[in-house]
C-alpha cells in the first residue's frame, strides 16, 4: 500500500480540501457580508464595514421581533436539553438489561429519526387540533388551543433529539466496564449510590455531549417546528420567513448571530467535557478517601 | 424475584422515553392515517369516512392521460431531486470517508479532520442555505467572476432559485450524513484484508470494488436511508433554494396544511410515507442495519 500511496493520497487530499472549502466557503461569505456598511446589499463587494445590521436585528426595526424569538428558542432549547439528557440516560441504563419492549422501543426511536419531518410535524399538529376540537365540544367555550411552545413544540423537538441521545448512550455503554459497578456493589453501595458515585461520574463527559446535541438540534430545528409551535415563532422559523421578504443584510446578521450562539454553546460544552475528563484523570483513584 | 425486580426497574427507566414517543410520534402517525380517510370542507375536518383527500390529490390524473397530472409530476420531480442528491452525496461522502479512514494515519488527525467536517453541521440549515445567495445570485460572486474572465456576457439565471441550486444546497447540507456512517464502517475493516488483496496482486481499483465497498456496504445503506428520507420529505430547502417555485412532495403537504385541509395533507403524508417505507425496505434488504448499530 505504501509505495502506491503518494499519488492517490494527494489526489484524495485535494478532494478533501475542496470538500471542506465547499462546506465553509458560503458560510464565511455571509459572516463577512453581515458586517456590510449601511449602504451595502446582499452581495459582494463590501460597501464599507459596520455593525449597522446587527443593530437593526437587535432594535427590531424593520423585521420581526427577533429578541422574543431568540428568547423562545433559547428557553425551548434548554428544556429540550434537560429532558433529552434525563430521558436518554434513563433509557440507556434500561437497555443494559433486557426488558419487555426493548426491541420495539429501539425501532420506534430509529423510525422517529428517519421519519420525514413534515409527517411528524403534521401528525402532532393534527393531534392537538383534534384535542382542541374535543375540549371545545365538551363545553369549554373560552378554550383556544393546547398547542404551544412547551406542549406540541417540545414534543416535536423531542422526537428528533431523543433518538440521537439514545444512540449516544448505546455507544457509551458499549465500552463501559461493568466491573466498576460490581466493585461498588461488593462494597455495599445501593443501586442509587452506585449510579450517583460510580456510573455517572464516568459517563458524565458523554452526557454533557448528549445535552449539547439536544440543545443545538433544538436550536436549529425547523421542519418539525413548522406546524407544531403554535401562534409564535422560533428563531429558525423567523429566519426562514425572512428569506422570502428581506433584501438587506440584516438577515445575514441574524444568521451570524445564531451561528455564534451555536458555537458558544459547543465551546462551553467542550470546555466542560475537557475539565471533567481532566478531573477524572486526577481523581482516577478514590482509594483511601471513602465516599460518604 | 430479584431478576423480576431488575427487569421491572429497567422497564421503568425506559418508560418515560416510550411515553414521549407514544404521545408525540406513534399516536400522531396513527392519527395521520385515520384522518387521511376523513371528509373535509373549507373550514374543518369531518370525522366521516371519505377518500376525498386521496381523490382530490389525484384529481384529473386519469383524464389527463397520457400526460402526467400535477401530483405525479411533483412526485417524479421529488424523486429526481432525491436521486441526484443521493448520487452526489454518496460519491462525495464515500471519497471523503475513504480518505479519512485509509489515508489519514494518525488518530488525532482523523479526529481533527472529522471535527472540521462536523462544525458546519452545527449551523442552522437556513443559514447554510442563504449562504449560497451571495455566491449564486444575479450579481453574485460566480456570475461576477465568470463575467470578469470573459466567459459569459449575461449573468447566468439558472444558478439561483433553480433545480441546480436546490441540489447544490441539499448536497451541501447532507453529505455529512453519508460521511459518518460510511467512515464508521470503514474504520472497522481489518487493514490486513487490504494488505492481503495487494499481496494477492489486486490493483487499487480491484481492492476498492471487491474488498472495501462490500465491507462498507452497511454504512452506505445507513447513509443512503438518511439522505433519501430527508430529501423525500424536505420542503424547506426546496422551498428556499427553489425560490418557492419548485413543487415537492413535502411542499404539497405544507400547502395543504396552510390551507387547513388536514385530511388532504394527511392523505399526501400517507402516500409519502408509503414511498419512503418502500425505499427503506428495499435498502434494508441489502444489509441488516440493526447489526451495524
Amino acid at each position: 500500500m505504501n509505495e502506491k500511496r503518494s499519488r492517490s493520497f494527494y489526489l484524495l487530499a485535494a478532494f478533501f480540501t475542496a470538500y471542506v472549502l465547499f462546506l465553509y466557503g458560503p458560510m464565511f461569505a455571509i459572516y463577512i457580508l453581515s458586517f456590510q456598511g449601511p449602504d451595502g446589499g446582499l452581495t459582494f463587494p463590501m460597501n464599507g464595514v459596520s455593525l449597522v445590521w446587527f443593530g437593526k436585528v437587535f432594535s427590531g426595526s424593520g423585521i420581526v421581533d427577533i429578541a422574543a424569538a431568540f428568547r423562545r428558542s433559547l428557553q425551548l432549547g434548554l428544556v429540550v436539553m434537560v429532558l433529552t439528557v434525563v430521558l436518554s440516560v434513563s433509557a440507556g441504563l434500561a437497555f443494559r438489561r433486557s426488558f419487555r419492549g426493548a426491541t420495539f422501543l429501539f425501532y420506534v426511536a430509529i423510525a422517529s429519526l428517519i421519519m420525514p419531518s413534515i409527517i411528524t410535524s403534521l401528525g402532532i399538529a393534527l393531534e392537538f387540533r383534534l384535542l382542541d376540537d374535543f375540549v371545545i365540544k365538551s363545553g369549554a367555550t373560552d378554550w383556544t388551543t393546547a398547542m404551544g411552545l412547551f406542549t406540541s413544540g417540545l414534543g416535536a423537538h423531542l422526537t428528533w433529539t431523543l433518538p440521537f441521545g439514545l444512540l449516544i448512550m448505546f455507544a457509551i455503554f458499549n465500552r463501559f466496564d461493568s466491573r466498576l459497578e460490581e466493585a461498588a456493589r461488593d462494597l455495599g453501595a445501593t443501586p442509587w449510590q452506585t449510579f450517583w458515585h460510580v456510573v455517572l461520574p464516568i459517563i458524565l463527559p458523554s452526557v454533557v455531549g448528549i445535552g449539547l446535541f439536544g440543545f443545538t438540534l433544538s436550536w436549529d430545528e425547523l421542519a418539525r417546528s413548522s406546524q407544531t409551535i403554535g401562534p409564535v415563532n422560533t428563531l429558525p422559523l423567523d429566519l426562514q420567513g425572512l428569506t422570502t421578504t428581506v433584501t438587506k443584510p440584516d438577515i445575514y446578521a441574524l444568521g451570524t448571530l445564531t451561528s455564534a450562539v451555536s458555537f458558544l454553546v459547543i465551546f462551553l460544552a467542550l470546555v466542560v467535557i475537557l475539565v471533567l475528563q481532566a478531573r477524572q484523570r486526577r481523581h482516577g483513584s478514590d482509594a483511601g478517601k471513602g465516599l460518604v | 424475584m430479584m431478576q423480576g425486580r431488575k427487569t421491572f426497574v429497567a422497564w421503568l427507566q425506559a418508560a418515560p422515553m416510550m411515553v414521549v414517543f407514544s404521545v408525540f410520534f406513534l399516536l400522531p402517525l396513527l392519527l395521520v392515517t385515520i384522518v387521511s380517510a376523513w371528509d373535509y370542507n373549507e373550514y374543518e375536518m369531518i370525522p366521516a369516512f371519505s377518500l376525498r383527500g386521496y381523490s382530490d390529490t389525484f384529481e384529473g390524473c386519469i383524464a389527463d392521460l397520457p400526460n402526467l397530472c400535477t401530483i405525479l409530476k411533483t412526485y417524479l420531480k421529488t424523486l429526481k431531486l432525491c436521486l441526484l442528491t443521493w448520487c452526489l452525496t454518496l460519491l462525495i461522502g464515500f471519497t471523503v470517508a475513504y480518505f479519512l479512514a485509509f489515508h489519514v494515519r494518525s488518530k488525532t488527525w482523523q479526529i481533527v479532520l472529522t471535527l472540521l467536517c462536523t462544525i458546519p453541521f452545527w449551523t442552522s440549515n437556513v443559514i447554510r442555505m442563504i449562504a449560497w445567495i451571495p455566491l449564486l445570485g444575479r450579481n453574485g460572486l460566480v456570475n461576477r467572476g465568470l463575467e470578469g474572465v470573459g466567459l459569459i456576457r449575461q449573468p447566468l439565471e439558472w444558478l439561483l432559485f433553480s433545480e441546480f441550486s436546490v441540489v447544490l444546497a441539499l448536497v451541501h447540507l447532507f453529505t455529512f450524513f453519508m460521511v459518518v456512517p460510511i467512515f464508521n464502517s470503514m474504520i472497522r475493516i481489518d487493514k490486513r484484508l487490504i494488505e492481503a488483496a495487494y499481496d494477492a496482486g489486486a490493483t487499487g481499483w480491484q481492492t476498492l470494488v471487491n474488498v472495501v465497498i462490500p465491507l462498507a456496504k452497511p454504512g452506505i445503506v445507513i447513509g443512503s436511508i438518511f439522505v433519501i428520507t430527508i430529501v423525500m420529505g424536505d420542503f424547506v430547502t426546496i422551498g428556499v433554494m427553489g425560490g418557492q417555485q419548485i413543487a415537492s412532495a413535502g411542499k404539497i403537504i405544507e400547502t395543504r396544511l396552510n390551507a387547513l385541509q388536514f385530511p388532504a395533507a394527511a392523505a399526501n403524508a400517507v402516500i409519502l410515507l408509503g414511498i419512503t417505507i418502500l425505499i427503506i425496505s428495499a435498502l434494508t434488504r441489502i444489509v441488516d442495519v440493526r447489526k451495524e448499530l
